[in-house]
């Protein structure tokens, strides 16, 4: 496919450099017209492009939807990612509405009053009723997208902590991520970079009682179908925690906690079995197999084939080695939720471990 | 005509003194201040700027389609250090985007279009004999200039330029630690800030208050062009936001050198405890895009002057809707000061303030929407004049289409949230104000070459390099929205530690050929412009056959713009194919055009303007 592309767009560019010799000599001959001001004949010509571009813009509009429209990420693992994915869908819908009439009407405008010598224009100055219709009709659908994106908005933001909520502190650095578990009461511990030293690499406050039993991973792991707050909280510069699948984000800002809260709704397993992400896994890995047989011969390592696993990833431009700042996210059932955490060791065993 | 001319000639004599003058090399092309020579400085130090920033983002496109492959092109352009055995290293990477979007924003599409065409245009289209300060016009340039010597410089330092992003976001802009170009690089990014505000401003008021005082006689406000109004409201927009960037910047070097800590606080970095406390960098996201918000309509609404403009010359009919094209650049620029939350969606900031921001945001669509209709209908029935400024208004149209109906999509919080600094956000913001604005400044430089240099720009290659700049343009961008809503982060070095996005490595591929070609097209380009100022064919006084004064004007510049006395106006500028009151020929037998200047013929009949 990119050899492909690649002959295709040098082929091209060979057809430009020719053309354009040719036109450097026409234009050195200095012959009849040398105005430089465009003729009849230049308007046909360009008449007729336009209307082909128009054409080859909407092929390729076509093709980009068909060809890359599968790109767009998987069905939503979180509760809200289903309003999130529906308003998203009516909204490049109306725009590609909008895009191929608006697109339309230009270039053919462009193709059809092409200038001819002697041809009278429209002297066509204002015409109030038609102004009106094109404020009011963006007037009205904009306040019903307004309407709709609020109530989502609302709806995601606004956060009904109950008993039930799993809290977890997403911990960014430069170049990484933690989580802190509440632990047994659900509570998290006080915590200040200040206290950072030694073992409480997250600077949590020793002398509240609270963060004894907090427990500190490396691996982010959610029960499903349970509602999670997360409290964000940054060590060093901003961050942003992106969470892709879940259509979730926000910014980890030093200083200040920031909050978001969703609840999953699909396991890693039920994701992985999709039939979207069967195909997907697959044909990443033809793609890495291909890479693999390049890189060894040249050499080097081969890639490992790849299995699917939900991440988190930093989305905002944080130093050297942003591009690789992620973290794995596993979303399971209740029970192997409780019995991986159950493994995790506490703040306060850390501690002890550290004083003997 | 003599009879305009002898109308007008009383007032003035106290103009005429310029003439005299003896000028010297230095005063005609350096120090000048003649306001025609200061937008061709202007512009030749955004073409080069712009050279600078384009070649730039080749660079890091080729790094992302074969990323962490050696090439000779790094070798070269940026040497052992950056691109150790010919990769680019990462800090390379980020230096790289970082001055790129700079350049870009500030350089070439703030001080190359506004600064040109502000200084070009204001006083030959209102009938002036020049900027209302010629001093400062002249200062106004020359800081820019040494701002634009000192970004460049920048990127020779030991540790390396700014690389934090073109947004500068502290605590990473503030720390040296944090990143290397957060030192002396950053320090020098602030400083050629700091004086391109203050040129920004200098130039701004003198726009102001040109055309709010120097306008001739019948120029009321709704006869001015539409370029005008565009040029004066941007003037105002920069006016009331440049200065705030100031503040944060101002903020930002107190942080960063004398300990204060208005955007710092609880900050542990290289095993270390900062003492700032209490600062936020929330702050600084609001006071940053306060101005960058507006910035991009600084950007935008030149571009949409010079496009309406050079339209409705071209196509020998009114602007339609002269009116509401002026109330939406007003409306845009009274929203564009209250949207800039919509950047800070997932800052962190209050969700409620979320909501109005998406409130003002999704507005903005409405007048857009009305310019964008209000130019195809210009189109409509017209009699299209296809030269080269024609075509880039038309691409003008499409781009400014494509890229603002994906704004709809990023302006709602909602969407925002998975959409938020991925690449479908580049994809919207280059095609809307980027390419947009770029083909706006285009258009302007075709149109009004003859005006600048007495030539024309030839206008084969003038097609040539219209119809790749498009092609390679949506082949580019295009593309981007679909990596961009697979949840490709933007300024990322390299995607391959994520085995999810392998997929996606064909698509950059595709878009960095559409980008090495759309960037080679620019030196057709460059060709045509240099070739044109000194072998093109000699230009006639209106080859368009446009009403605007500029055309009035003679070919050879002169020093006060009019060798006699600066003409009166008796109508709008949008007089073309406007018929008599028996609609028997056009109001002038024979010609579809009636300059500014002419008075209100017999048997026509008398507009509102």
């Amino acid at each position: 496919m990119t050899v492909f592309l690649i002959i295709v767009v040098i082929a091209l560019l060979g057809v430009t450099f020719w053309q354009m010799s040719k036109i450097l000599n026409l234009s050195k001959s200095g012959h009849e017209d040398a105005s430089q001001i465009a003729n009849d004949n230049d308007n046909k010509n360009q008449a007729y492009i336009m209307f082909g571009f128009v054409i080859a813009l909407y092929m390729f509009m076509f093709y980009s939807f068909v060809e890359w429209g599968d790109l767009y990420l998987p069905e939503a693992a979180s509760e809200h990612g289903a309003d999130y994915d529906k308003l998203m869908f009516i909204s490049v819908a109306l725009i590609m509405t909008v895009q191929l009439i608006t697109q339309f009407l230009l270039f053919f405008f462009a193709y059809k009053y092409r200038g001819v010598k002697g041809k009278k224009a429209l002297f066509y100055a204002d015409n109030d009723k038609l102004e009106f219709i094109w404020t009011i009709i963006p007037v009205i659908v904009l306040a019903g997208l307004i309407i709709y994106g609020l109530f989502t908005w609302s709806d995601i933001m606004n956060i009904d902590e109950d008993e039930d909520t799993l809290v977890v502190e997403i911990y960014a650095y430069q170049f990484g991520w933690k989580a802190r578990y509440a632990g047994e009461d659900n509570t998290l511990g006080q915590a200040n970079v200040r206290f950072i030293q030694g073992t409480n690499t997250v600077g949590l406050d020793e002398s509240d009682g609270y963060g004894m039993d907090d427990k500190i991973t490396t691996e982010l792991h959610l029960p499903v179908d349970r509602p999670v707050l997360f409290k964000f909280r940054s060590q060093d510069v901003l961050h942003s925690a992106y969470f892709p699948f879940f259509r979730a984000q926000m910014n980890v800002v030093p200083g200040m906690v920031t909050q978001f809260s969703f609840t999953p709704t699909i396991t890693t397993e039920k994701m992985r079995t999709s039939e979207f992400m069967v195909e997907k896994v697959d044909e990443l890995n033809r793609i890495r197999k291909e890479r693999s047989k390049e890189l060894e011969a040249k050499g080097d390592v081969a890639l490992d084939p790849y299995e699917f696993e939900y991440y988190l990833l930093c989305n905002k431009i944080c130093g050297i080695s942003h591009f690789n700042m992620q973290m794995k996210i596993v979303v399971e059932e209740e029970q192997e939720f409780n019995s991986w955490i159950s493994e995790q060791g506490t703040f306060g065993e850390t501690l002890k471990k550290e004083e003997e | 005509m003599s009879a305009i001319a002898n109308a007008t000639v009383a007032h003035d004599h106290h103009d005429d003194h310029g003439h005299h003058h003896k000028e010297t090399f230095i005063t005609k092309y350096i120090f000048s201040q003649d306001h025609k020579m200061i937008g061709k400085q202007f512009l030749i130090t955004g073409l080069i700027m712009g050279a600078i920033g384009i070649l730039m983002s080749i660079l890091f496109r080729i790094q992302l389609a074969w990323p962490e492959e050696a090439s000779w092109v790094f070798e070269l352009f940026l040497g052992d250090k950056y691109a150790t055995d010919g990769v680019m290293n990462p800090d390379a990477y980020l230096a790289l985007v970082t001055i790129h979007g700079t350049i870009m924003v500030f350089f070439v599409l703030t001080a190359g279009l506004s600064g040109t065409f502000s200084n070009l245009l204001i006083p030959l289209q209102i009938g002036a004999r020049d900027m209302a300060s010629g001093f400062m016009n002249m200062l106004s340039y020359w800081i820019f200039f040494l701002s634009s010597v000192i970004m460049l410089s920048s990127l020779f330092v030991e540790s390396g330029p700014a690389s934090a992003g073109w947004t500068i976001y502290p605590p990473l802009s503030a720390l040296p630690e944090a990143i290397p170009g957060s030192g002396t690089g950053m320090t020098l990014w602030l400083i050629a800030m700091a004086l391109f505000i203050a040129q920004s401003l200098m130039g701004s008021l003198n726009y102001i208050v040109t055309v709010i005082n120097l306008r001739t006689e019948g120029m009321s406000m709704t006869r001015l062009p539409l370029t005008i109004w565009a040029l004066f409201v941007t003037a105002i927009i920069g006016v009331v936001s440049f200065p705030v960037l100031l503040s944060a910047a101002l903020m930002l070097i107190m942080d960063r050198s004398f300990g204060t800590s208005f955007f710092l606080s609880d900050i542990y970095i290289k095993g270390e405890v900062l003492a700032h406390q209490g600062g936020s960098p929330v702050l600084f996201e609001h006071l940053f895009w306060f101005l960058g918000h507006p910035e991009v309509y600084i950007v935008i609404l030149p571009a949409m002057g010079l496009v309406s403009e050079v339209m409705a010359a071209n196509s020998r009919k009114p602007i339609f809707g002269y009116r509401a094209m002026i109330a939406s650049i007003l409306a845009i620029a009274f929203l564009s000061t209250i949207v800039w939350g919509h950047h800070m969606f997932v800052s962190g900031m209050n969700p409620f303030l979320g909501s109005v921001f998406t409130f003002t945001t999704l507005l903005i669509a409405i007048p857009s929407a009305v310019k964008a209709f209000n130019w195809i209908t210009t189109l409509w029935k017209g009699n299209l004049q296809m030269n080269t400024g024609m075509l880039f208004s038309i691409g003008f149209v499409s781009t400014f289409i494509t890229g603002g109906l994906t704004g709809i999509i990023l302006g709602d919080s909602t969407l925002d949230i998975n959409v938020h600094d991925t690449y479908f956000v580049i994809a919207h913001f280059h095609l809307v104000m980027g390419i947009s604005a770029l083909y706006g400044l285009f258009a302007g430089v075709y149109h009004w070459f003859p005006k600048m240099f007495g030539r024309m720009m030839n206008k084969k290659l003038g097609f040539v390099h219209f119809w790749i700049t498009i092609i390679g343009s949506y082949g580019v961008f295009f593309p981007m929205h679909f990596i961009g809503l697979a949840g490709l982060p933007r300024r990322y070095y390299t995607n391959t530690n994520f085995p999810y996005f392998d997929d996606l490595a064909d698509v950059n591929v595709l878009i960095t050929v559409f980008a090495i070609i759309t960037a080679l097209v620019q030196l057709v380009f460059i060709y045509n412009f240099i070739h044109s100022i000194f072998f093109g064919k000699r230009a006639t006084q209106n080859p368009w056959n446009a009403n605007t004064l500029e055309w009035t004007t003679p070919v050879e510049h002169v020093h006060g713009n009019w060798p006699g006395a600066i003409p009166s106006v008796y109508r709008w500028s949008y007089d073309y194919s406007k018929l008599n009151n028996d609609e028997t020929d056009y109001v002038i037998p024979g010609q579809d055009f009636i300059p500014q200047n002419v008075p209100l013929q017999e048997n026509e009949e008398e507009m509102n303007h």
